[in-house]
């Protein structure tokens, strides 16, 4: 997956075209059009004036910086409280997936067993169907196994996990045979060889799984929004669309910003810090 | 081949036997059932029962959201056939679809062909476009909520008011599906563009210098060369961006709502709407298999392109 960051020198042909030249060029200009959204959030935010004034929308940072949108939006909604709801619900089916990915990716990457295509092809369904498709009849089978309006319900049904699966099949699949046949000479029973040769081995894979886990419940939005029904149960993206619309109403654009630059800050931070594990996740996201 | 999982269940058996009291041997339950288990009871009761269960629901009417239901047949179908919101949601998904995916994919892969090397400037600009795709949708719509502002948006305060007419952005319902488009496009072009870096490392240079040496153009090379060795990448990042098209629609709430006039009301939208807003199990249920059979046309038709283009190699 690497191969991203390969370095690749440009072929000689193209070295003293103009071609390359314009199209690089091009990209610097979309470049800044592209991060245009995100200079503005972080300037609107620090701008001692809150409400849509003319100026509102420059991005030139002409005042003497004030964190008076941050407070206001710290005040406006429990932020605290839907970061730990966004945690707990993204950090619960991440710990429950990857021992259901384990032990499905273990079964289908190493087990014979009658049945295995058609069960393959059953996995499969799944990235076809989405649950986000599925919302209306989910949200009768939540309300049905009484877990209506409780973080369980938003994660319930992402416990399964095809692409997991998948990824730790290919992950293990590439592991040799030979290692495990030594622990099985040494009597480790499945579990034990799992937990020794697979798991430690597979252990790029299971980071790439948690980057692309993380990052999609973090995110997510209409699920949540339709199994969450008390304010103190909202995760993040559902505190900032109801904030959001308070704030709109009031025409507090800089404290839209404000809220908006507390929610997407961690996965930023994220970002910077770990920017190709990022990168590679992403990219093994796709490929199912 | 050894048979590890056989061996190991073998004595599982045998120390069960010993210890279970005398009667009928324990059927051998095959470690590989077990281990699918769990995985297997989620995907039952939230993907493939679902199924069954909208089916169902599509297929039976309630007078009252307490009534009992009973059977209708393609009555929910022909109610939201008949039902303005929905053929226009239909309508708009297609141009959505359209308008999203083309230019994506064709941004995508230009800036990936631009920023193919791995230097220090070309990653800082993959970071760029990268960052959008990071956040949440809800987040981007609530920036975009700004910057689509009319008068005072940035939009406006750096394009708009130079020119004569000011376009309402999300209140012309000619335009407002467009803004929707630019703003998905914004979102998810740095996606795509990852898989094409990935795409273009599978073009030998070799095949550029030949191209370059019998006197092929930039745009000779790019379609002679990089575009058939591109062909999996394009068809595979084809089917992620229309599968995004379906299901992602979390703008819509914060931006639009559906209007003016229904005119970005989505299927995805409409399906919450009905289900949510209105309580009309059956027409939402309708709605959810129309979605349905969209994504898998979507996926076996894209199936059919990627299994010719990687020759017959498409095992899973």
């Amino acid at each position: 997956m690497s191969a991203i960051d390969r370095a690749v020198r440009a072929p000689l042909a193209t070295r003293r075209e103009l071609t390359p030249k314009i199209g690089f060029g091009l990209a610097v200009v979309a470049a800044q059009l592209w991060l245009v959204p995100f200079a503005w959030m972080i300037v609107a935010s620090l701008r001692p004036e809150r409400f849509g004034g003319a100026g509102m929308a420059s991005l030139i940072p002409d005042f003497v910086p004030s964190i008076g949108s941050f407070v206001e939006a710290w005040e406006s909604a429990d932020f605290p409280r839907y970061y730990l709801n966004t945690a707990i619900i993204a950090g619960g089916i991440l710990a429950v997936q990857l021992v259901t990915i384990t032990l499905a990716g273990y079964a289908f990457a190493r087990l014979e067993f009658p049945g295995k295509r058609i069960l393959f092809y059953l996995f499969l369904l799944q990235l076809m169907l989405v649950p986000v498709v599925l919302i209306v009849p989910n949200l009768t089978t939540i309300a049905r196994l009484g877990l209506y309006d409780t973080l369980a319900g938003v994660m319930a049904p992402y416990f399964a996990s095809a692409f997991g699966t998948f990824l730790m099949r290919q992950a293990f699949l590439a592991i040799p045979r030979e290692l495990e046949e030594a622990a099985l000479i040494d009597g480790a029973p499945w579990w034990r060889r799992i937990w020794h040769v697979y798991m430690p081995l597979a252990a790029p894979a299971f980071v790439a799984f948690a980057i692309i886990s993380v990052t999609a419940h973090w995110n997510e939005f209409l699920w949540p929004l339709m199994v969450i029904n008390s304010p103190d149960n909202r995760p993040l993206t559902v505190g900032l669309a109801a904030f959001t619309r308070g704030s709109e109403g009031a025409q507090a654009w800089g404290v839209i910003a404000a809220g908006t630059l507390i929610v997407v800050a961690p996965l930023l931070i994220g970002f910077a810090l770990f920017q190709k594990r990022f990168v590679n996740s992403f990219v093994a996201s796709g490929i199912k | 081949m050894v048979d590890i999982a056989g061996d190991d269940v073998l004595r599982q058996a045998r120390q069960h036997s010993s210890t279970a009291a005398i009667g009928i041997p324990k059927p051998r339950v095959p470690l590989a059932y077990l281990l699918l288990l769990p995985s297997l009871i989620i995907l039952a009761v939230f993907t493939y029962f679902p199924v069954l269960q909208v089916l169902w629901d599509s297929l039976h009417v309630r007078k009252t959201v307490r009534a009992v239901p009973t059977y209708g047949g393609v009555e929910n179908y022909a109610a939201i056939f008949a039902d303005k919101a929905f053929v226009n949601a239909l309508a708009n998904n297609a141009v959505y679809a359209f308008g999203t995916v083309v230019p994506s994919l064709i941004l995508a892969l230009g800036l990936a062909m631009a920023l193919s090397r791995s230097t220090r400037v070309n990653t800082f600009l993959r970071s760029a476009f990268f960052l959008p795709v990071l956040i949440p949708l809800i987040a981007a719509a609530s920036l975009f909520l700004f910057i689509f502002l009319p008068n005072v948006g940035l939009l406006d305060y750096y394009i708009g008011r130079h020119l004569t007419h000011t376009p309402n952005w999300l209140g012309d319902p000619d335009i407002a599906l467009y803004s929707l488009i630019g703003l998905t496009i914004w979102k998810n072009a740095g996606y795509y563009m990852l898989f094409f870096l990935a795409g273009l490392q599978a073009v030998p240079p070799d095949a550029y210098e030949a191209a370059y040496l019998e006197g092929a153009s930039p745009w000779q090379r790019l379609r002679y060369v990089t575009l058939p060795y591109l062909k999996p990448t394009i068809a595979f990042v084809g089917v992620i961006a229309l599968l995004n098209v379906v299901t992602q629609v979390d703008h819509v709430f914060i931006l639009t709502k559906g209007g003016p006039s229904d005119s970005t009301n989505l299927l995805l939208f409409y399906v919450y709407q009905q289900a949510v807003e209105s309580y009309d199990l059956g027409k939402a249920s309708a709605a959810t298999i129309v979605s349905l059979a969209a994504l898998f046309a979507i996926t076996f038709t894209s199936l059919g392109t990627l299994e010719r283009s990687f020759g017959g190699r498409g095992e899973p």
